[in-house]
């Protein structure tokens, strides 16, 4: 297995608040890879690093041997790095469809004058692309959505839209931040075997950001636990859950010594 | 499969509809014609005007309505346009460039303006954007007005004195307008005899042609690769960022296009009055056709069409004619009703952001009903 991303180093601060604080981290290919950590670990702040939204204040992270600390987001996506939002950021007013080939816009290659003039070529590749867009909405259980506003669906339906539109950029690297959040059990355990399947399907590598520590456990690789910033354990499911460092960091130092006895 | 480039629901209907559409466009400068005789009031004049708005209109919709920029200096685009046009073919410049091959040139110059107008504003959002913009628009009338004399130094040495650029605010007449010479002599007509001055039939049409052009751009942009982008823009810039769009060419893209849409309406506007005047192109322009987007609704090109076509009709007939006409008769023979003219608007623009804030022809509305999910699960669909 070869590493696909690696952080070195990587602080991220705001003032004199280091959410990220001189983490290492890697990635291997086609593994999934998760992230916990009490609220205001860094979590999502590393995702912002790694998907090019901050830069980091020290450190660097190299993605398949290119350092791209200092990349804008659009370019991280050009090669190969996706992401979907903790709290969910559709295009609102357009449809699933339309939010599914925004996604493919990199890939496309029209300019004005082609969507404009729309010769043979720009017709073929767009309605290529819509129907390669309606694929992927079936592949995430939206079928039948298509023609329908991003937010007239339900919330696990926009869930599994921003996924679709995250694949429709045809990454690398996913990364999902919360993507449980505010699912029932039954919708949890369809996206643990989706993850699953996204993994082994689409040769994905992916970086997971989850509080449900059923999900956490059930389909990580590797799990790394962050607090104030730090790694504080890092290993196999099994491993971290035994770590007493972790059960500090999430019910104090008291809940630990109650535990002990 | 679908298909996806939006084809008539029904050929027949479809065509018979468009038919019907050219006739009406065809017959109604004459139409007008004959209005005009009974009813004293000018129309066909104010409909090339209100063609001419709707073309600029467009262009903002392309920057406001789609890509979500809210540009409150639009008419500094209307003015480059005008006034390129204005450089290419006022005689005392000597270039006195062909009608049809300025207006493509003046259509280029306004969209490297639009670029470099639009490239400080890029990093701005909502408020700050509007600011600068309105800023911008101010600065080119203003531009327009101080070169008609200026002298340019480098480092103590004089390049140019006292060149008159622009003709200050005097304005430059007379302009270059189409000349049909080569028609003339194809069909051995007498010279001059296809001159087209100022006769507002024969601008009907070449404002209509005009306006097609552009509305015809629209259309296709509004569903392409670029118009989604635009929208995604709107929607949310930073998620779109993260989705591989890059937000900096794609708003200087809308700045473009946006105007280089104002650039071909103001070349033409130009041409047809024979005379331009850096009064010509104030703020007040800008607010009418944010007026014109707003109220006709964001984002919707047939809306703005529709829309842009009675609002400039109504405010050129309407209030600037009719009503004075009713009123300084009798009943208030000292007042200028036509000073009501931007109460009327701002009233209509209170009403219709209260009853209808995404305007009177929103932008084809979306399915937001729920249809039964075809599958439950993520997974059920692979395995069916
Ligand atoms: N843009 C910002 N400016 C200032 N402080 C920020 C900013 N973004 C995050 N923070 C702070 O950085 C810390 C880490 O935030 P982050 O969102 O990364 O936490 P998280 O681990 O994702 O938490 P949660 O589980 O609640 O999502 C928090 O203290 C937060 O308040
Ligand atoms: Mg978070």
């Amino acid at each position: 297995m070869s590493v696909i991303l690696e952080a070195k180093g990587v602080s991220k601060a705001f003032g004199r608040l280091v959410a990220v604080d001189t983490l290492d981290y890697t990635i291997e290919d086609n593994s999934i890879n998760s992230i916990i950590g009490p609220n205001g670990a860094g979590k999502t702040t590393f995702f912002n690093v790694v998907t090019g939204y901050y830069k980091p204040t020290t450190g660097k992270v190299v993605f398949n041997q290119r350092n791209i600390s200092g990349s804008r987001p659009n370019q991280l996506t050009r090669i190969g790095i996706a992401r979907t939002f903790q709290t969910i950021r559709l295009f609102n007013n357009l449809t699933a469809r339309e939010n599914v080939l925004i996604g493919m816009h990199h890939r496309l290659k029209s300019g004005v004058f082609g969507d404009i003039f729309r010769p043979p070529a720009v017709r073929r590749e767009e309605a290529k692309a819509h129907e390669e867009a309606g694929q992927l909405l079936d592949y995430v259980g939206l079928k039948g959505y298509e023609e329908h506003a991003a937010k007239s669906l339900p919330y696990g339906h926009q869930r599994r839209l921003e996924i679709a539109r995250a694949l429709a950029t045809q990454p690398q690297l996913l990364l999902l931040d919360e993507p449980t959040a505010g699912m029932n059990p039954n919708e949890t355990q369809d996206m643990i075997l989706f993850i699953r399947k996204l993994r082994d399907e689409r040769n994905l590598s992916i970086l997971l950001i989850e509080h449900d520590m059923k999900v956490v456990m059930t389909i990580s690789d590797k799990v790394t636990v962050l607090d104030y910033g730090k790694k504080i354990s890092e290993g196999q499911p099994a491993e971290v859950q035994k770590d007493e460092r972790v059960i500090e960091a999430y019910l104090g130092r008291r809940a630990l010594e109650m535990l002990k006895k | 499969m679908r298909d996806i480039l939006a084809q008539p629901r029904s050929i027949l209907s479809g065509r018979l509809r468009w038919v019907l559409i050219a006739i009406f466009v065809v017959i109604a400068p004459f139409a007008m014609k004959e209005l005009e005789l009974l009813t004293n009031f000018g129309l066909i004049t104010q409909v090339n005007r209100a063609l001419i708005f709707v073309a600029l209109a467009q262009g903002l919709n392309i920057v406001v309505g789609l890509a979500g920029l809210l540009d409150l200096g639009y008419a500094a685009f209307f003015a480059i346009g005008a006034y390129t046009f204005g450089l290419l073919t006022w005689p005392s410049h000597d270039i006195e460039m062909s009608f049809f091959l300025a207006i493509w040139i003046c259509a280029l110059v306004a969209a490297v303006f639009g670029i470099i107008i639009g490239a400080p504003t890029l990093r701005l959002r909502g408020d700050y954007l509007a600011i600068v913009t309105l800023a911008f628009g101010e600065i080119i009338p203003a531009l327009v007005r101080n070169l008609g004399d200026f002298t340019l130094t480098f480092r103590g040495r004089v390049l140019i004195e006292d060149y008159n650029l622009t003709n200050g605010s005097q304005g430059l007449t007379p302009l270059g307008r189409p000349n049909f010479t080569f028609l003339e002599n194809l069909f051995g007509l007498d010279k001059g005899a296809l001159n087209v001055g100022v006769n507002p039939t024969f601008w009907y049409f070449a404002i209509v042609i005009t306006s097609m052009i552009v509305l015809f751009s629209a259309i296709r942009l509004n569903n392409s690769r670029l118009g989604r982008a635009w929208k995604a823009i709107r929607e949310d810039e930073t998620a779109a960022d993260f989705m591989g769009v890059d937000p900096i060419r794609t708003k200087l893209a809308a700045f473009a296009i946006g105007a280089s849409f104002s650039g071909l309406a103001g070349a033409v506007y130009a041409s047809m009055l024979g005379a331009i005047f850096p009064e010509l192109f104030k703020f007040q322009v800008s607010i009418f056709l944010l007026i014109i987007v707003v109220l006709s609704g964001r984002g919707s090109i047939w809306g703005v069409l529709i829309g842009g076509i009675i609002i400039a009709t109504f405010d050129g007939v309407f209030l600037a004619q009719v009503l004075p006409d009713i009123f300084n008769g009798e009943v208030l023979p000292e007042y200028d009703v036509q000073s009501l003219r931007w109460v009327f608007f701002g009233i209509g623009l209170i009403v219709i952001m209260i009853f209808r804030p995404q305007g009177l022809f929103p932008p084809k509305s979306i399915e937001t009903k729920i249809v039964p999910p075809v599958a439950e699960s993520l997974e059920g669909v692979q395995n069916s």
